[in-house]
């Protein structure tokens, strides 16, 4: 259909050039130009995280001091949340297939796109700006007073840098909502929408609702410190505590803004690699909008252990259950699907696998932690740290890497070899249940989180985990290295290499500038396998 | 579907709003100066939310506008709302346990 | 969702009806049928969806912006709750003349605005030129008053920091028992809404500049006005947070004075 070399053209062919990459407004290049920022960001959170463990392996403080591990952790989490997972799927993953999954040449605003790379650039430069400065020491969260009042590091800078990265991703909700709004290809109405789309649908619109609202509490505490303006300052009156309310009102639908780009990635897998309809799909498609929406009731459980009224933590408490509900929708439906599907046992499948088992502990222990009573033995232990960490780095990351494995072909129009990616896939699996198994252990004993310091009963556990990170670490590496090894030596992808549907695959690998050579219209239900489809010879393994 | 999506509004309905706008600003400060004790506040509120309505729906165009911007407009103040309700939950009910020393 | 029965909203005016080729997995192919309006960008089927689309992403942006005042008026709320008396005092030292013709100023530019987008939907190049330099003439009286309010709270030591204090407040206004500390609390609250109220009217001022220009130079037509119409959603939006603020803050310091 596509001989002639000119149909071939892709958007990676022309034009050339540092310039026309940097000022492209072709939204498939700026989810390139995100992939290589976020991975950037990505090995410097993992170095601070590094350190962290590394740290950890001794009861006592050897490599780092005391202020050096609190500028380690907090550089960590502030890197890994603000700008790594937010951006992740949405703006790498979802940049790049939600128009084409919409049948449409490019998102709505194509400027504003790539104005929201620049902010996230811009944020980024900030922070590293903190970290050559020497550093942050509050604590991802920021909490007041000791963000405004005690604080000698550059928190005002930090704050800059956090608001203008939210800016950033409301801009990338922004455009998505209008998009699939407003941009389907004829005849693709919201029920034929692939469950990727739904999911980051829900999450732009966490995106537009819930940043704001952090965007102007970290500008309260920049206020505070820069021009006196104290609004959480305990002396003037002020409640610290407010500060949590509006932080968490964003920070809790984050963990959404993180993991529910991921579920649409895992739905699309599920149903992809086993070559099935997804089973119930308006129930996966609404649950994403149930937990988009339930995710915003529920921030209170954050402040459990503070000056938070008793009785608004009941309600809290309560609500926050509800989330376990849509999120168990779907892992039902997933495992349905798969079960009696054809599944191929493809390296997307063994993240996707990854995935659920992950997620469900993730999941489950969450729902410990929702309970008022347990929590207050579990705040600020290590529970919470391993339970947020099966979720953000056992969902979200085991998702983004899933879906890069799936839509590699795709975007790069090269195989890797199959055999490492399943290697990898192993690899991070064992390495981070290594990492963060004991972690539930320790943080049930009462290991406290954010101390360099701990007594030597524990040190079996955390050296554990921290060999369990070295392994992780291994996994994520080789990943980066076969990966970019097939950009130039892997095989050429063919337009369809697993045999599955959806827009994506109808058009060529990469795809051409405007993502389709002839408008699409569509006719049928995304995942509409009649027959198995016969698999084409080209396939990776 | 006419030619352009949005109905061109005659200038005399922008100048009724207008001077309804300008009576209610009026109305607003005359009621200030009078003391209704708790109901001040409602007043106050009750003038200021009809007023916006007044610019959303006639100057911001939404009574022409399509059932998704109604949608987008309510959701907006529905997140509002969540965020001071919950809030409020916290703040309102934290005198009911008694705490020593408060 | 709202438009789900229309797979492309109010805007698919471009694409073809009859019978489709038949393509593998039921993805048929059309050709491109584009009504090639010079406005029209390259990734959009009509005029209407472009302007569908725009509209609606101003009106999403404009949800940010609520919840991005929201933060403030949570605040607002939790501390006006705790410290009424506070609030009671720290506002009687507001100007409610200087308020109240601040919201009227800002009424009659919204009022300028919307016409000015009726002069581009009926095509009238000078109806749009002169009401935007009303529009902006009315943005600019408001920031000159508002510089008034500031520096005379300047001057009575009424902002918050180490030099402030509640002498004012205690010796012309009669609050005799204004408290030092939450007082402090109200005017940070004070100057943070209405500062940012005042950089959104800023940046709206320079946004209407553009578009002055723009229309000046003729750019909008009735089939092409989406940036005029756009630019006037956020400068009512800004209009009605002011309709907000001005009663919350100006007209309680009335009441709750100590000796009435």
């Amino acid at each position: 259909m596509h001989d002639t070399a000119k149909d071939r053209q892709s958007y990676l062919d022309a034009p050339y050039g540092v310039a026309a990459w940097l000022l492209t407004r072709d939204h498939k290049r700026i989810a390139m130009l995100y992939l290589i920022s976020i991975t950037i960001m990505f090995a410097l959170g993992g170095f601070f995280a590094t350190l962290v463990r590394v740290e950890l392996l001794t009861p006592r403080g050897d490599i780092l001091t005391a202020d050096l591990y609190n500028k380690a952790f907090t550089l960590h989490g502030v890197i890994m949340v603000f700008f790594f997972l937010v951006p992740s799927v949405p703006a790498t993953l979802g940049n790049f297939l939600i128009p084409i999954m919409c049948g449409t040449k490019d998102l709505a605003f194509p400027r504003i796109n790539l104005l929201s790379w620049y902010l996230y650039v811009i944020g980024a430069l900030i922070t590293l700006g903190v970290i050559a400065s020497g550093g942050l020491d509050t604590g991802w969260t920021f909490y007041t007073p000791y963000s405004t009042i005690g604080s000698q590091t550059p928190v005002t800078a930090a704050a800059l840098g956090v608001f203008v990265a939210g800016f950033s991703s409301i801009l990338t909700g922004f455009n998505f909502i209008v998009t699939v709004h407003r941009m389907r290809a004829p005849g693709l109405t919201w029920f034929r929408l692939p469950l990727f789309v739904w999911a980051n649908y829900a999450t732009s619109l966490v995106m537009i609702l819930g940043t704001p609202v952090v965007a102007i509490t970290v500008l309260l505490v920049g206020f505070e410190r820069t021009l006196g303006l104290g609004v959480f300052d305990p002396k003037l009156g002020g409640d610290p505590v407010l500060f949590q309310h509006l932080f968490w009102f964003y920070s809790h639908p984050a963990v959404y803004i993180m993991i529910l780009p991921g579920m649409g990635v895992i739905s699309e897998l599920v149903a992809g690699m086993a070559r099935k309809q997804i089973f119930g799909y308006s129930f996966v498609a609404f649950s994403s909008l149930a937990i988009a929406i339930l995710g915003f009731l529920v921030w209170g459980h954050h402040l459990f252990v503070s000056s938070q009224s008793i009785y608004a933590g009941m309600v809290f408490s309560i609500i926050s259950m509800l989330v376990a509900v849509p999120s168990a929708v779907k892992t039902f439906n997933w495992t349905v699907t798969m079960y009696k599907g054809s599944v191929s046992w493809e390296s997307p499948t063994y993240w996707v696998v990854g995935f659920v088992g992950l997620f469900l502990i993730g999941g489950l222990t969450g729902l410990f932690l929702a309970t008022l009573g347990l929590d207050v033995h579990l705040t600020d232990t290590y529970f919470v740290v391993a339970h947020f960490h099966y979720i953000m780095v056992g969902g979200a990351i085991m998702a983004f890497m899933g879906g890069l494995h799936f839509w590699w072909p795709k975007m790069t129009g090269r195989l890797y070899p199959d055999g490492w990616g399943k290697a990898s896939a192993i690899l991070v699996f064992a390495g981070f249940n290594l990492t963060f198994g004991p972690q539930f252990i320790l943080g049930y004993m009462g290991m406290p989180r954010r101390y360099y310091a701990y007594p030597d009963e524990w040190q079996v556990l955390n050296v554990l985990s921290t060999a369990g990170a070295s392994i992780l670490g291994a996994g994520y590496l080789l990943t980066f290295c076969y990966l970019t090894w097939s950009l130039f030596k892997g095989e050429r992808a063919s337009d369809n290499p697993w045999g599955v549907t959806g827009l994506e695959w109808q058009t060529t690998s990469p795809p051409p500038t405007f993502n389709f050579h002839t408008d699409p219209i569509v006719t049928e239900p995304a995942y509409h396998y009649k027959q198995v489809p016969e698999r084409e010879t080209t396939t990776i393994g | 579907m006419s030619h352009t999506p949005h109905t061109v509004v005659s200038v005399r309905v922008y100048v009724t709003i207008f001077v309804l706008l300008m009576v209610f600003t009026g109305l607003t400060v005359l009621a200030g100066y009078q003391d209704f004790g708790f109901a001040n506040t409602v007043i106050a509120l009750s003038i200021a939310v009809t007023k916006a309505s007044l610019v959303v729906l006639f100057f911001m165009g939404v009574r022409h506008n399509t059932p998704l911007t109604k949608v987008v407009v309510i959701a907006g103040f529905f997140w509002l709302f969540i965020l001071f309700g919950l809030g409020m939950s916290d703040y309102l009910t934290r005198p009911w346990i008694g705490v020593p020393g408060r | 969702m709202a438009d789900a029965s229309t797979p492309l909203g109010k805007g698919s005016g471009g694409s073809p009806a009859g019978p489709l080729p038949a393509a593998p997995h039921g993805i048929a192919v059309a050709e491109p049928t584009h009504a090639h309006h010079p406005k029209l960008q390259h990734h959009f089927y009509s005029m209407e969806q472009q302007l569908e689309a725009s509209i609606l992403a101003m009106w999403v942006f404009l949800v940010t912006e609520i919840m991005f005042f929201g933060g403030l008026f949570m605040a607002y709320i939790v501390y006006r709750t705790m410290y009424p008396q506070a609030w009671l005092d720290g506002s009687a030292a507001l100007n409610v003349p200087l308020g109240a013709v601040n919201t009227m100023v800002l009424i009659c530019s919204s009022l300028t605005m919307v016409l000015a987008v009726r002069a581009a939907q009926v095509g009238s190049r000078r109806g749009q030129v002169v009401n935007l330099i009303l529009t902006i003439l009315f943005g600019t009286t408001f920031l000159v008053v508002k510089y008034f309010e500031y520096s005379n709270k300047f001057e009575h030591h009424l902002v918050p920091g180490p030099h402030f204090s509640t002498q004012y407040l205690v010796e012309h206004l009669g609050r005799t028992g204004a408290d030092p500390y939450t007082t402090q609390l109200f005017f940070s609250l004070y100057f943070i809404m209405t500062g940012i109220h005042a950089a959104h009217m800023v940046v709206g001022i320079g946004l209407m500049s553009v578009i002055l220009f723009m229309a000046w130079r003729g750019r909008f037509t009735p089939d092409y006005y989406g940036p005029i119409e756009v630019s006037g959603l956020y400068w009512h939006f800004v209009d009605i947070v002011w309709i907000f603020l001005f009663p919350l803050l100006y007209l309680l310091g009335l009441h709750g004075g100590h000796g009435a």
